[in-house]
């Protein structure tokens, strides 16, 4: 094979690539719109209107998310799946971003962590790495990473809509989160940075919390139900 | 009022704080489990990242080495001999690629790709320097891929006792992925143009040509590629576009002043300008 032969065989193969990256950030892009909307609609929960009707919200948000299945389904017939590495980085922001608002979803549901088999079901995902299109694991805990310093804001928020019994419930749901943090050996990755933020939520509800309890405010739902 | 209020909800709380402990410590060891889960998930694949970089350094120093050794060619009477050693230093570091694709086997190559990636690249500089020599043509992709399988012997084994006559062996091949491959090459141009200049020195009047030709074939080649490719292919480029023009300004010297200069003194004409311009003085 001559030099020219060998050349234009690799800018094939290379102009092949880059049409498959074109048509994977035009799909994306789509994703990355849906994703705005579900957060749209989950923050008004800050709001101190929306914390009457959670639920209702979180109903709106997973109609949302069937979109976002769709949609991941038409990523899926974009690349050959056992590259799913090859092609990582253009859908690793969005999809930490989907596994946040669906762990979020869940949590104002249900108070609890959601598990990644849950978000798979959610996103339309796989669990598994060897049945196609997943999310890989690295992802999904900087997703809860994102949640916790939204549950931190969360906690804030809650407090001005007066409502004392739910910064205390975040803490101990942070301080669960922190400690399962802490058992991982983690490198010094964009993970690890994002988890050396965990702290500060951490420290900003245990604030929220101690302000409740020195004015008596955090008793305050036991005290109603005592009436 | 208010003070025995809060007291007695005090009370209360303290029971309601022992329930919600135990509540939580169910809660506790559910996020605590799923966290010891990602904990070993995360522990495996670190530690197998590690082992490839460590595959892929060896792979590296063992590739450098064969280079240096091929940098002989020029001045040793017997050629054969060298590539031949070459040859066999490039079958351990074959032998460790092996290693990589064992630890690859059922993973993403693209997952740990970064481990490697230098480690491959080093592999295709050394392994397209020797077919070079030897050929005096470029090495295609798939003659390196070619040479990259690998036939798993004790898994045969195990199968073969385990299911009786199972006839096919664990093949396991390494892909060189088109990008390592064309990074690969730059580095080559660099050693080729060193290979240039110390042939001059021995008095080689035709492997410089050769040379030229060859490296304006690759230079056109890329520049055909040009902005296609990733990022660190552009770079090369430019260090590329430098070793062209050494190389071509060695064989312009050669054929305006070949004739003028004793070939023992070539060398140091080609190796620097500095060189050049006392020479031409002491000429002068």
């Amino acid at each position: 094979m001559s030099v020219t032969e060998m050349f234009s065989y690799i800018q094939g193969f290379l102009s092949a690539d880059q049409d498959v990256r074109e048509d994977i950030r035009k799909v994306v892009q789509v994703l990355e719109q849906t994703a705005r909307e579900i957060l749209t609609v989950l923050q008004s929960v800050h709001q101190p209107t929306g914390f009457k009707d959670i639920p209702s919200k979180c109903l709106k948000a997973r109609e949302l998310f069937s979109t976002v299945q769709t949609q991941i389904g038409e990523l899926k017939t974009k690349f050959p799946v056992e590259q799913y590495y090859r092609f990582h980085e253009h859908w690793r922001f969005v999809l930490q971003r989907l596994t946040f608002l669906a762990a979020f979803v869940v949590y104002l549901e249900s108070e609890s962590l959601v598990t990644r088999e849950e978000v798979a079901k959610i996103l339309g995902t796989e669990v598994d790495r060897e049945k196609g299109f997943h999310l890989d694991i690295e992802d999904y805990l900087a997703g809860i990473l994102i949640m916790a310093s939204e549950l931190s804001r969360l906690a804030v928020n809650s407090v001005t809509a007066g409502d004392y019994g739910r910064p205390l419930r975040i803490s101990n749901f942070i301080n669960e989160l922190d400690s399962g943090f802490r058992l991982l050996n983690l490198k010094n990755d964009p993970l690890r940075k994002r988890y050396d933020g965990l702290k500060y939520d951490v420290k900003k509800i245990e604030e929220v919390v101690y302000d409740l309890s020195i004015r008596g405010l955090a008793k305050e739902p036991e005290a109603g139900g005592d009436k | 009022m208010s003070k025995r209020e809060g007291n007695g909800s005090g009370r209360k709380r303290k029971t309601d704080s022992v329930q919600k402990t135990d509540d939580s410590l169910s809660q506790t060891s559910q996020v605590i489990a799923a966290f010891r889960v990602f904990q070993q998930e995360l522990d495996t694949k670190h530690d197998k990242y590690e082992r490839l970089v460590k595959l892929s350094r060896d792979i590296t120093i063992e590739s450098k080495r064969t280079i240096f050794l091929l940098h002989r060619v020029t001045s040793v009477p017997n050629v054969e001999e060298v590539l031949n050693e070459a040859d066999t230093k490039l079958d351990s570091v074959r032998q460790k690629i092996g290693q990589v694709a064992e630890e690859l086997r059922g993973e993403d190559l693209h997952q740990f790709h970064k481990a490697f990636t230098s480690g491959v690249q080093e592999y295709v500089e050394a392994v397209s320097f020797h077919h070079f020599i030897r050929h005096r043509t470029l090495i295609s992709l798939e003659e390196i891929n070619a040479r990259l399988v690998f036939v798993k012997e004790e898994k045969m084994e195990t199968k073969v006792t385990g299911e009786g006559s199972f006839p096919g062996a664990c093949v396991l091949t390494f892909q060189v992925t088109p990008t390592d491959y064309l990074l690969g090459v730059a580095d080559l141009t660099g050693e080729l143009m060193r290979m240039c200049i110390s042939s001059v020195g021995n008095g080689d009047m035709d492997t410089p040509f050769e040379l030229s030709s060859f490296l304006r074939d690759i230079h056109d080649g890329f520049s055909y590629i040009g902005n296609m490719g990733p990022y660190e292919v552009s770079k090369k480029l430019h260090t590329l576009r430098q070793s062209l023009g050494k190389v071509e300004d060695a064989c312009y010297m050669l054929r305006v002043r070949g004739s003028e200069i004793p070939k023992h003194m070539l060398a140091d004409v080609l190796s620097s300008r500095t060189a050049l311009l006392d020479h031409d003085e002491g000429v002068a």
